[in-house]
């Protein structure tokens, strides 16, 4: 039995408690989330990280929620109000709504019935997916046009502008996926890698998707956004209290989202890793959704390491990034699996394979010669003379002047 | 008298003759190099974290911290604060206020003429710079390694004398109280006194 068929004979109770479980389970790893980050990053600043609250800080971020909840509401005099505060309503809804179609474990019983954890599983799951993530991009850039303030508006528009471009790339870092396991339904595409993971098979889909899902959830090196050094704080400077408490969730809810489903279309999903799969029918099934939740939690680690790491990106440079390398390597990607596959299809022989893929890689690198090349000249083309501005300008400090 | 005036180092070095480098830009660093910022990163995870947990853990200060200043007294007991209001003048913050007052021989506090009659130190004012301590003839002041000195009002964080004075040490004995027996104030700082004679002690 498939997934779908499973699921279709849910009861409405099991998929009110799957809901149930999904939104508790996302808030509790966010609050995680939240204390992982802080504990890692600081341990690569050699710093302890918060050690107040709890065993180990744990219940930091349980208390800087509390305490956020119990601060003043501010809504500026400037803002538009309704959409002021349907803004981070619209960021938090849309990223639980993603966890839908994700499967989280394998077949399973739940009160006695069987069933598997996901909530729906339509033929559409990644589209479905990659909807509601743009969906989410209204509650950051309505928030900066609400909030009748400077940075916010800059920080809004920026990351609207980043959030499209990236899901470009990230769209057609999926396409590959779709083309290689013949369906867009999540379940499908897990099922498709118990063999190999496609992030082995679809290696450079798999790179562009990481990258992409960084700049998608605006974390650093991507975080433009945010930037605390130029727009204070970006689309959320206007936002206090709970509203504010709403988009801290939302970003964190985001990244173990796109996480997740990075997990499920690249990392065999719920699957053990190969040579463990007999580990998947331990506690009754249930063990695949620690297999799950360790591949997301690989991918968080990621996330942070990143933020620990790289410094915030020049804004051209991330958009060139985004336009110049990342699309147009992952649309030419496209084109190769898409060829490879037609060929196996036909039942073409090893042999027209292997030339094809010849081909391939003779065109990288003569592209990549050429960039060099290219590169070259214009490095030791003498810079050109500028031209004397027919306006006053002052005095340089040269040979010239004697004041100096 | 302008040519008295020394020529700007400026001049010295000749800017206008110094020769100028291009700029190289190396441009994006090779991947190799980048992945080893990774790996600093990942490898100080496993470092021993520098946090001194503070109100539970307190690291000894550098010998020399400025810190909380002291009133310091002869070994007898006697203020080493002659009421100069030297330190008051040295201070670039305005933070320090003498009034000096005669000593009497019923009311002796210090050797010499004069006592410091009032003395406060002003923290919300105090650079700890030191300055004071440079400018005092008596090393009556000098600074301490304490440095917790936060607190929630104003007034709280003016020192006045008691707050500043030092405890007193063994052999010493509270002012006011009579010099040492044939001693004078030169005696006093050439350090010739051990510590309190019985004779000193005032009956009350
Ligand atoms: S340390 Fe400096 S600022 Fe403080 S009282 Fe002395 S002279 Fe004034
Ligand atoms: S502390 Fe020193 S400088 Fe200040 S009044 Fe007393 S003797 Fe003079």
């Amino acid at each position: 039995m498939t997934n779908a068929e499973i699921l279709a004979t849910d009861p409405g109770w099991i998929i009110a408690v799957k809901g149930l479980l999904v939104f508790a389970a996302c808030v509790v790893l966010t609050l995680l989330a939240i204390w992982a980050e802080r504990r890692i990053v600081a341990r690569m600043q050699e710093r302890p990280g918060p050690n107040r609250v709890g065993p180990l800080g744990l219940l930091q971020s349980l208390s800087d929620g509390v305490k956020l909840a119990l601060k003043e509401d501010l809504i500026p005099a400037a803002a538009d109000k309704i959409i002021f505060v349907i803004a981070p309503i619209i960021s938090a809804t849309t990223c639980f709504m993603a966890f839908a179609v994700i499967p989280v474990t394998g077949q399973v019983t739940l009160f006695g019935h069987k069933t598997v954890m996901q909530m729906t599983d339509i033929p559409v799951g990644v589209l479905y997916v990659l909807a509601i993530a743009s969906v989410g991009v209204y509650g950051i850039v309505l928030a900066g046009w609400s909030s009748g303030s400077t940075y916010p508006l800059l920080g809004g528009l920026r990351s609207s502008a980043q959030v499209i471009s990236y899901e470009v790339a990230m769209g057609l870092s999926l396409v590959s996926v779709f083309i290689y396991s013949g369906s867009m339904s999540t379940s499908d595409i897990v099922a498709a890698q118990d063999k190999w993971w496609y992030a082995v098979v679809l290696f450079p889909s798999f790179v562009i998707y990481a990258i992409s899902m960084v700049g998608e959830t605006n974390r650093a090196p991507f975080d433009l956004a945010e930037a605390e050094g130029e727009l204070v704080g970006g689309f959320h400077t206007e936002y206090s209290s709970l509203k504010f408490a709403l988009f801290f969730l939302a970003e964190y809810v985001n990244i173990v989202g796109v996480s997740a489903l990075a997990t499920t279309l690249f990392l065999g999903g719920y699957h053990a890793p190969p040579g463990l799969g007999f580990t998947e029918s331990w506690l009754g099934g249930w063990f695949t959704a620690i297999w799950f939740f360790i591949k997301v939690a690989g991918f968080f680690f990621i996330f942070v390491w990143l933020r620990g790491t790289l410094p915030r990106m020049r804004y051209d440079q991330f958009m060139q990034f985004g336009w110049k390398v990342l699309i147009p390597v992952s649309l030419f990607w496209i084109l190769v699996v898409a060829t490879l596959r037609v060929l196996s299809q036909q039942g073409t022989s090893r042999t027209g394979v292997l030339i094809f893929s010849g081909i391939v890689v003779a065109i990288v690198m003569f592209v990549n010669v050429a960039f060099d090349n290219v590169k070259q000249k214009k490095k030791n083309s003498p810079r050109p003379e500028l031209s004397k501005p027919d306006f006053a300008v002052p005095a340089l400090p040269n040979k010239e002047s004697d004041h100096v | 008298m302008s040519e008295q005036i020394e020529p700007r180092a400026s001049k010295d070095v000749d800017v206008n003759n110094v020769e100028f480098v291009p700029v190289v830009s190396e441009g994006p660093a090779s991947l190799f190099a980048q992945l080893k910022g990774f790996w600093l990163t990942f490898r100080t995870m496993f470092k021993k974290t520098l946090t001194v947990e503070y109100p539970e853990v307190k690291a000894p200060t550098q010998e020399r911290f400025h810190g909380r200043h002291q009133l310091n007294r002869h070994p007898d007991g006697l203020e080493k604060c002659i009421g100069c209001e030297l330190c008051a003048w040295a201070c670039p913050a305005d933070a320090i206020y003498v009034e000096g007052a005669d000593n009497t021989d019923e009311n002796r506090m210090s050797p010499g003429e004069r006592y410091g009659k009032v003395y406060q130190i002003n923290y919300l004012r105090c650079v700890f710079c030191g300055l004071c301590i440079e400018a005092c003839p008596t090393r009556a002041l000098t600074m301490t390694n304490e440095y917790e000195l936060a607190d929630d009002s104003r007034s709280n964080l003016i020192f006045e004398k008691e707050d500043l004075l030092a405890p007193l040490r063994s052999g010493m004995l509270m002012p006011p109280h009579p010099m040492y027996p044939e001693a004078d104030h030169h005696t006093y700082y050439r350090g010739e006194v051990p510590e309190a004679h019985p004779s000193q002690e005032v009956k009350k």
